[in-house]
């Protein structure tokens, strides 16, 4: 990956620097801090993306969103190459909850004609700002404790082990409640079929707050899931032509370099680190949701 | 805690064959995607034309193909995205294929399901 960045500059010397350039330059900086952040926290990007492209370089949304969707599967792809090979990710948990958030997915966008998702925002943005709570009652925990194994995800072999490059030990892990972290999934299934996001603060809710998982393991399976979910809506957005090759090329190669790097620094990061990092975000996201089905501008 | 053990060291080594080749796979994925979205920026950025009329590009998977074929910018890059797009999809089918392979029937079926939810939703979703 780290000859990506060494092309990019040698192209860029040959080119000479023109003003596209320079733009696209912008672009691709900010997106590789758009992946170095989705990464590390499970949550694909979007959110540094959008604004920064609406706000910073006066994209309409339309293309936003589609750069957006893409910065997630480069998020989901990019970062899990490390996790993957590292044996953070739990593929088991991930593929049985992907059932969930598939199915989600494609009810919401059936459903996104049918009904105002007025409500559906209230609802989720209450569901993300109940989570952060809970969040912050575990702020002072590195791991979660005494974890029973539910029966269903004892069938489904969910239980695994990861070695915690912070840590400096192999840290095995039970998996509770399959129930309601489906449940919570198959929403989060619905809200990317609606917005057109990876709704990684909805998986790594289900995952951290229900199932009990380590934070870095559902972060990680966040990440590995979240492509899945993107590549599901992403082939509707490329026929309407959201999809903008100049927008979304730097951000595709940035967001790619950046959860590179990002699925790197993470491993290092102690738990609660992460989680001091997560609360606010998922708190930002949940006022920004609730506004947006209150009518509000913020 | 010691049956725990037990059983992810009972299961260690195939869910290892798994992550390894699934890890791989991916890698393929995003440095061949990354190359020819790469490869198209370099070209738009040289030649300062997308290879399309104004500003226009294709949004058609057979269009999209063609001008990366003729090595038109806004085709090439195009083409690169979709492979992007492509690597979680595919992901989920190798997945399916390696257990299918450690006859871990269960989580066959579970890949199963997904690969067949994401293509029919490709299909019926819009």
């Amino acid at each position: 990956m780290k000859n990506f960045g060494v092309v990019i500059i040698l192209g860029i010397l040959i080119i000479g620097v023109r003003n596209v350039t320079i733009v696209a330059i912008k672009i691709l900086l900010v997106s590789i801090s758009a992946g170095v952040l989705g990464s590390i926290l499970g949550l694909g990007g979007g959110i540094v993306v959008t604004p920064a492209l609406t706000l910073l370089f006066g994209v309409d949304i339309q293309h936003a969103i589609g750069a957006s969707l893409i910065s997630v599967i480069a998020t989901s792809s990019g970062a899990a190459v490390a996790y993957i090979k590292d044996g953070i990710t739990n593929i088991r948990v991930g593929m049985f909850l992907e059932i969930a958030t598939t199915v989600g997915a494609i009810t919401g966008a059936l459903i996104a004609g049918l009904i105002s998702p007025k409500l559906l925002y209230i609802i989720f943005g209450l569901l993300l700002l109940y989570s952060a709570l809970a969040m912050l009652k575990k702020t002072k925990e590195e791991l979660p404790e005494e974890v029973p194994l539910h029966n269903v995800a004892k069938t489904l072999k969910l239980q695994g082990e990861y070695y915690d490059k912070a840590l400096k030990k192999n840290i095995s892990y039970n998996v509770d409640n399959v129930y309601s972290g489906f449940g919570v999934m198959y929403g989060a299934g619905i809200i990317s079929g609606l917005l057109g996001i990876g709704s990684g603060s909805f998986k790594v809710m289900a995952m951290d707050v229900f199932m009990k998982l380590p934070l870095k393991v559902s972060s990680a399976t966040s990440n590995f899931m979240m492509g899945v979910t993107g590549a599901a809506s992403a082939g509707i957005y490329l026929y309407r032509g959201d999809i903008s090759p100049i927008i979304s090329a730097p951000v595709a190669i940035g967001v790619l370099i950046g959860a590179t790097i990002g699925a790197k620094i993470m491993q290092r990061m102690k738990s609660k680190t992460i989680r001091k990092l997560f609360i606010p975000v998922l708190m930002y996201v949940a006022i920004q949701m609730m506004a947006q089905g209150l009518g509000v501008k913020l | 805690m010691s049956e725990i053990n037990k059983d992810v060291q009972g299961s260690s080594k195939d869910i290892n064959e798994v992550e390894i080749f699934v890890s791989k796979s991916l890698r393929f994925g995003v440095l061949l995607s990354g190359a020819v979205i790469l490869l198209g920026l370099t070209l738009f950025l040289s030649s300062g034309e997308g290879g399309y009329p104004g500003s226009t590009y294709p949004t058609r998977l057979r269009d999209i193909f063609a001008g990366a074929f003729e090595m038109k910018p806004f085709g090439v890059i195009l083409a690169g995205l979709v492979l992007l797009i492509c690597t979680p999809i595919m992901r989920v089918g190798i997945s399916a294929l390696v257990f299918l392979k450690e006859r871990d029937w269960l989580y066959v079926g579970i890949s199963a399901v997904v690969f067949f939810i994401l293509v029919s939703g490709f299909f019926f979703g819009k």
